[in-house]
């Protein structure tokens, strides 16, 4: 390699200079042959620079400020050690939060992927109309969080009478319901469950389908030819495990995703006055704390650093388990 | 690996680099922050900021006054939103405003050194102004922010709905929560508090009901003491018994649901009364919160915005001289920005007792409930002690929680609190 580049870097230089120039261009050790570590600074150089302002000096910074108390200020001068960290980890709220998202994500995730699973298996199934379909299902995903929350707040699951659900309710002679407001039974997971799924089930569906369409056909020919009856027996024994690489995307996405839950959370529940301390996820209750009136940094950034450390762990035993990246056998 | 392509004039490589950075210089240079001061112009510029009012014409009148200022060019900032959130991420820079409206200024920010002391411009006139909403703006004898008007709160009845439902308008609290009960039907709820069920809006308002207080005088926890627990257990009767509005489109300081007849009785705020009168000529009637038990006594929830001046302004001088043109020597514009759009008691006296319209009606009934019955969120009532309280009122109201157990994990952080905020 090094004889290469040498070669690469002396030879057609040399060859370009006027026959009176005796020495040939030197590549500097700076700038690498052909200049290729200039190059590559001018290139990468610019994305590099805006990741470390804009993302590592934040997180560092949020390090720094987990181990102060940090009350309206991101210059503190107050050390408390591990202060922080205790009182977060001891704090009813924020432990009650890793609950609240415990509990979404285990639901959501399991049924994100069998209903987009589901929807991908209907529509490559189409003999007609199949695009027609794909798009009618993939439109929500180009809906935002906000407004999708808002049209779910304000008109689908509104309290009064007037709202849709409480509509179709009050034709069977049912009692208008309170959906964000009653926390027995808690029917404000219905709402947040129904609007997320809304959103990124068409999404996810469209992975699917780009997964079953990669399946060879000969295989389904094969297996019928060895007598394996269509449906439940060729889906389990050949379709699912052939999406083995779609899945692991898939979950894996649909794990992120859940971790990052705010906009309808946020949209659905909070009030001019804050927010109810049920269905409030660790991303809400640290935006209250670090960020809302209280102001207080310090907190805050501890509990985003115990986040940041929970999401990497999950992510790591995640990688693990499903072996991502791992080449195909 | 071989060399190819260096004998070219410009190559694709080049062509890319420049554009590349010709794209990053523009981004930066897009990142230039808009403060508010405007750009170049001769003179001095400084920026003042207020909150979205809902009244129409506000903005119109605040930037009126401004333009009335001689001795600097003031722009004026309407910013919608969630304000107070704008206001705390602005004062961490200084790129924030130079003067600004707070629904505080709060503790933090004081202690924090964010906001500077208006002492010596508001010593003068001190006296003039409401004692109730002038005291959270005191820390340590000194003045951090002019009350700009006051705002208040109560309760709306329809007097028709009750006349009909044989009932008299609600004096203790136990009566409130019958009345709800009886006048709740099919169509209609008895009342409503908000759509969090009067979580975020009550605050203290029951507790002074019950006679006890948020903070004490001399900064103590003030509802330590069983009347508390016996007090916000009704407000979950109310829940309960399903006399609440819940999930109305609309919030509590909107009375669109009590003018729709969503609602009999609604909680809502004194600027409210123009619309509500419109709708309902004579037939409504307006409360205090009713009072709970032996030592109980009515309770209205008053407050002011401050004007308060940024410690990091660049101009700060200017921007005390400005603040206290405006709202301590202008009375014209005070009086003005009042009482001629939304309806706000003016935080001057002598301002409040000169308004013909605070004079009769339902008006004059709100001030007699603001001077007689009013109470102001205290200084030492933190966002932290705030966050606990109406945690445990939600789970005391909605999840049946026991109210013993809830208040005394929250006294036990609101004296945490205390403790913090009171180390020097």
């Amino acid at each position: 390699m090094t004889v290469k580049t040498t070669d690469a870097a002396g030879g057609p230089a040399a060859g370009a200079q006027p026959a009176g120039a005796a020495q040939p261009a030197r590549p500097s050790r700076w700038l690498g042959p052909q200049r290729r570590t200039l190059w590559f600074w001018v290139f990468v150089g610019p994305f590099a620079l805006g990741l470390g302002l804009f993302t590592y000096v934040p997180l560092a910074w949020s390090v720094y400020l987990s181990f102060f108390d940090a009350h309206n200020t991101v210059s503190p001068t107050d050390f408390v050690g591990l202060g922080n960290y205790t009182s977060m980890l001891t704090d009813r709220a924020f432990l009650s939060s890793l609950g609240t998202f415990l509990l979404f994500t285990a639901f959501i995730v399991p049924a994100t992927y069998v209903l987009s699973l589901s929807l991908a298996l209907m529509v490559n199934r189409l003999r007609f109309a199949q695009a027609f379909f794909r798009s009618v299902f993939f439109l929500p995903t180009a809906c935002s969080y906000v407004v999708a929350s808002l049209i779910w707040k304000l008109s689908l699951f509104n309290g009064v009478r007037f709202g849709l659900a409480n509509t179709v309710l009050g034709w069977f002679g049912a009692d208008q319901t309170a959906w964000l407001s009653t926390t027995d039974p808690p029917w404000y997971w219905l709402v947040i469950v129904t609007v997320r799924l809304w959103l990124q089930a068409g999404f996810y569906m469209i992975l699917f389908l780009a997964g079953l369409q990669r399946i060879s056909p000969q295989l389904y020919e094969a297996a019928a030819v060895d007598g394996a009856r269509p449906g439940w027996q060729v889906f389990r024994h050949l379709t699912f495990p052939q999406l083995r690489a779609t899945s692991v995307a898939v979950v894996l996405l649909l794990v992120i995703n859940a971790f990052q839950a705010f906009d309808e959370f946020y949209n659905l529940l909070s009030d001019a006055r804050g927010y109810p301390p049920y269905a409030r996820p660790p991303l809400v209750y640290l935006y209250y704390t670090a960020l809302g009136r209280e102001q207080n940094l310090g907190l805050g950034s501890a509990g985003a650093v115990i986040l940041a450390l929970i999401i990497a762990v999950a992510t790591v035993v995640q990688a693990r388990w499903f072996g991502l990246g791992r080449k195909e056998d | 690996m071989t060399g190819t392509g260096t004998g070219k004039g410009i190559d694709r490589r080049r062509l890319l680099a420049a554009g590349g950075g010709l794209a990053l210089t523009g981004a930066l240079a897009a990142c230039g922050s808009n403060t508010g001061r405007g750009g170049g112009g001769s003179g001095l510029g400084i920026s003042q900021w207020y909150h979205q009012y809902g009244e129409s014409g506000v903005e119109q009148a605040v930037k009126r006054y401004a333009a009335a200022y001689r001795k600097a060019r003031v722009t004026v900032q309407w910013r919608p939103g969630d304000y107070d959130r704008q206001t705390s991420a602005a004062l961490l820079t200084a790129s924030g405003p130079d003067v600004f409206e707070a629904n505080g200024p709060l503790l933090d920010q004081i202690r924090g050194g964010q906001v500077v002391d208006l002492t010596s411009e508001v010593e003068p006139v001190k006296d003039d102004f409401n004692q109730a909403v002038l005291a959270p703006k005191i820390w340590q004898d000194k003045i951090w922010g002019i009350p700009q008007a006051i705002d208040m709160q109560m309760l709306y009845y329809r007097k028709s709905l009750l006349r009909d439902a044989g009932l008299q308008p609600p004096q203790t609290l136990d009566a409130l929560v019958d009345a709800a009960k009886k006048l709740t039907s099919k169509k209609t709820k008895g009342l409503f508090l908000g759509n969090d069920g009067g979580v975020g809006v009550l605050s203290g308002t029951p507790l002074f009901a019950a006679g006890l207080s948020l903070i004490t005088e001399d900064g103590k926890v003030g509802f330590d003491d069983p009347a508390a627990a016996r007090t916000l257990g009704k407000i979950r009767r109310l829940y309960a018994d399903k006399s609440l509005l819940l999930g109305a489109p609309t919030d509590w300081s909107d009375p669109s649901a009590f003018l729709q007849g969503l609602t009999a009785m609604q909680w809502s705020g004194l600027w409210a009364l123009p619309q509500v009168e419109k709708a309902f000529g004579d037939d409504f009637g307006i409360l205090a919160f009713p009072k709970d038990g032996p030592d109980g006594r009515p309770s209205v929830p008053v407050g002011a915005y401050g004007a308060a001046v940024s410690a990091r302004s660049a101009h700060q001088a200017q921007a005390r001289a400005f603040a206290k043109w405006l709202w301590v020597e202008r009375t014209d514009f005070q009086q003005d920005f009042a009482l001629s759009y939304g309806f706000h008691i003016p935080a001057r006296t002598s301002l409040a007792k000169k308004a013909a319209k605070l004079r009769k009606g339902a008006a004059a009934d709100a001030v007699r409930f603001a001077t007689d019955y009013g109470y102001a969120e205290p200084l030492l009532w933190t966002s932290a002690s705030r966050t606990a309280y109406q945690d445990a009122l939600s789970r005391i109201i909605k999840d049946g929680a026991s109210p013993e157990s809830e208040l005394k994990s929250v006294v036990r952080k609101v004296n945490a609190e205390l403790a913090r905020v009171g180390k020097t």
